[in-house]
């Protein structure tokens, strides 16, 4: 019988873990996109070869510890304010590879004009936008891209667009921007879709080293936790309520 | 650039010193009376001589923020607003205070509350001594009295921020950032280079090497304990700043009965008012500090055994005099006398109202 130990050998391997993901225990809960998304932003820098050049903004949400997972140099940013500090320091380090990793309430509420402004101006930074339709952090309340109809604990009801108006397509809204170069919307789901959600990112980092602009990846994403589902449930919920409302795909590449 | 003697606007002179002590970017946002700060540094360029980056930001918020990435990345970074825009930038400022981070805050104060007015006021004096934003941190507060001291006071404040990892705020008010005056601008200092800032601030977001841990910009903790230990920390490097960096001038004050004490554009009003008192045989000193925190509370102290009394001279409600009653504890007389809204008093009238609150014949 093979032992354990003729299985494990470099000729074998067929799955590792990036080298920046270290190995501190994740907080995010079971079935959450973050964990997929993170791995994926450590594994574009270093294939980018970016390790000691890469600088990532995270936001006030879910992502806030994201600095205790990616071994680079953090700045974590006050509640969506992370487009501005971005800003600054890729100005100033314009050799630096900047990122912001933000939530839907982070980028689409609170840091609206940070973030509208940023792709404006076409600074040359990745925006790393997470949107699972609820403010996950504070325990499952009504964020701008909650649908119509969906339940979270400040529309108990479910989302009445009377009251709390529409859910916010802001992706829609910066591909209007000349400043912003690409903006794309991916899900990291199935293994086809971490596929594909990696080559945008790698697309959106080599752009902003090109200097071609502000570059946009929207995850659509899931919540488990704040949704009140199994990982699986939420899996086809997304797939069945989020992708009609936020189909998948390139918004905007010039 | 060599030295040079220029005549110039305060709000012009804060420009060119930045541009001059070698800062490395500038954010900011137009509101009057201290636009000049930004046209100047766009109409200057510096973009295409020393490097220096200069951004009109979306807003105050915006700008601050920026302020807030640049001071991490070690980069020697100032902003600059007046009264309603420095309440905007109050969460970040809080924020670079929090996790420790050196930069250069320019409040050119107009009256308010709200939006106020557009002539001068000192009425932001609890906001940039007394915190403004959330939670246990100071500022390093100067307070120029001249369009001279506004270029030294960037050189300083920079100076100060970096040498204790702190923002610095350079509180002027309408007439300080308006008036022309003689300045003596210093010979440009050269930028630091990215291996310089690497050395100087270990901490900064410089990129991750091998040869260190990746350095992490930010005031969260959620551990309870760290987060006091925090605290505590902070607390004693606001003791060593108040134990180091008191500055004060005293003008007329070794034979004085009454002190005036007053600071900005009240303490050249107040000169004039010393002058006159003199004339009418009232022994009136002037103690003007220059920086509001740390506050000269010994000098105070010391002459509060000797005179008969202090007037806070203010252009607000009455807030410095605060910190003279606590530093007097009780030990002789003091009373406040301010004009509101943007009112500018005259020199006679503090002398009259010297008469009234203290002299009372």
């Amino acid at each position: 019988m093979i032992t354990a130990e003729e299985i494990i050998k470099p000729e074998n391997l067929v799955y590792t873990k990036p080298k920046l993901m270290n190995d501190t225990h994740m907080h995010y809960c079971p079935g959450c996109s973050h964990g997929v998304v993170h791995k994926l932003v450590a594994e574009v820098v270093e294939e980018m070869g970016m390790e000691e050049k890469t600088i990532g903004v995270s936001p006030v949400g879910c992502a806030v510890f994201a600095y205790n997972y990616i071994d680079i140099d953090w700045v974590e940013a006050a509640h969506g304010r992370a487009p501005a500090v971005a800003t600054a320091v890729k100005r100033l380090s314009p050799d630096k590879m900047v990122f912001t990793y933000q939530g839907d309430g982070d980028l689409a509420a609170i840091g609206t004009a940070e973030t509208i402004h940023a792709c404006n101006r076409g600074e040359n930074i990745v925006i790393i936008f997470i949107n699972n339709a609820i403010y996950g952090m504070t325990g499952g309340q009504m964020a701008p891209t909650t649908l119509e109809g969906m339940k979270t604990s400040t529309c108990p009801f479910g989302r009445d667009v009377k009251l709390n108006g529409y859910p916010l397509k802001i992706s829609n809204l910066i591909a209007q921007l000349d400043g912003a170069c690409y903006v794309t919307r991916q899900s990291v789901q199935t293994s086809p879709a971490i596929k594909k959600a990696k080559k945008a990112l790698r697309q959106a980092f080599e752009n902003s080293m090109a200097g071609k602009g502000t570059s946009l990846v929207e995850f659509v994403s899931t919540c488990s936790s704040g949704w009140k589902m199994t990982p699986v449930q939420s899996n086809k919920w997304m797939e069945e309520n989020m992708f009609p409302f936020y189909p998948l795909g390139d918004l905007k590449n010039e | 650039m060599s030295e040079e003697i220029r005549l110039m606007k305060g709000n012009e002179a804060i420009a060119h010193a930045a541009v001059r002590y070698g800062v490395d970017g500038y954010f900011g946002y137009p509101i009057t009376p201290q636009s000049e700060i930004l046209e100047t540094l766009t109409e200057l360029r510096p973009w295409e001589t020393t490097g220096m980056v200069v951004l009109q930001a979306e807003s105050e918020v915006a700008a601050i923020n920026m302020v807030y990435g640049g001071a991490g990345a070690g980069k020697k970074v100032m902003t600059s607003s007046s009264s309603p825009g420095v309440s905007l930038k109050q969460e970040g400022i809080s924020y670079i205070a929090g996790a420790e981070l050196p930069c250069l805050i320019v409040n050119v104060m107009r009256g308010g509350p709200g939006l106020g007015t557009i002539q001068p006021s000192q009425a932001d004096y609890f906001q940039t001594t007394k915190g403004g934003g959330h939670g246990d941190y100071r500022l390093i507060a100067l307070a120029p009295s001249s369009v001279q001291e506004m270029v030294d006071f960037v050189g300083l404040g920079l100076d100060l921020a970096f040498k204790y990892n702190n923002p610095a705020i350079i509180l002027a008010d309408g007439v300080i950032g308006q008036m022309m005056e003689k300045v003596v601008l210093p010979k440009q200092q050269i930028r630091r280079t990215e291996e310089e800032i690497r050395k100087e601030c270990p901490w900064a977001i410089t990129g991750k090497t091998a040869d260190r841990k990746r350095n992490v910009i930010t005031s969260l903790e959620l551990d309870p304990e760290r987060m006091e230990q925090n605290n505590i920390r902070f607390q004693a490097k606001y003791r060593t700043i108040e134990e180091n960096e008191v500055r004060y001038e005293e003008l007329y004050c070794e034979d004085a009965e009454y002190i005036a004490v007053a600071f900005g554009s009240s303490a050249r009003i107040c000169l004039k008012a010393v002058e006159i008192a003199r004339e009418q045989g009232i022994k009136l000193g002037l103690l003007r500090p220059i920086t509001l925190w740390p506050f000269p509370t010994k000098i105070i102290k010391e002459y509060a055994e000797k005179v008969k009394g202090f007037l806070s001279v203010e252009l607000n409600a009455g807030q410095m005099v605060e910190d003279i009653r606590l530093s007097v504890n009780g030990r002789t007389a003091v009373e406040h006398y301010g004009r509101m809204g943007g009112i500018v008093f005259s020199p006679e009238e503090i002398v009259e109202a010297l008469k009234e609150k203290l002299i009372k014949e």
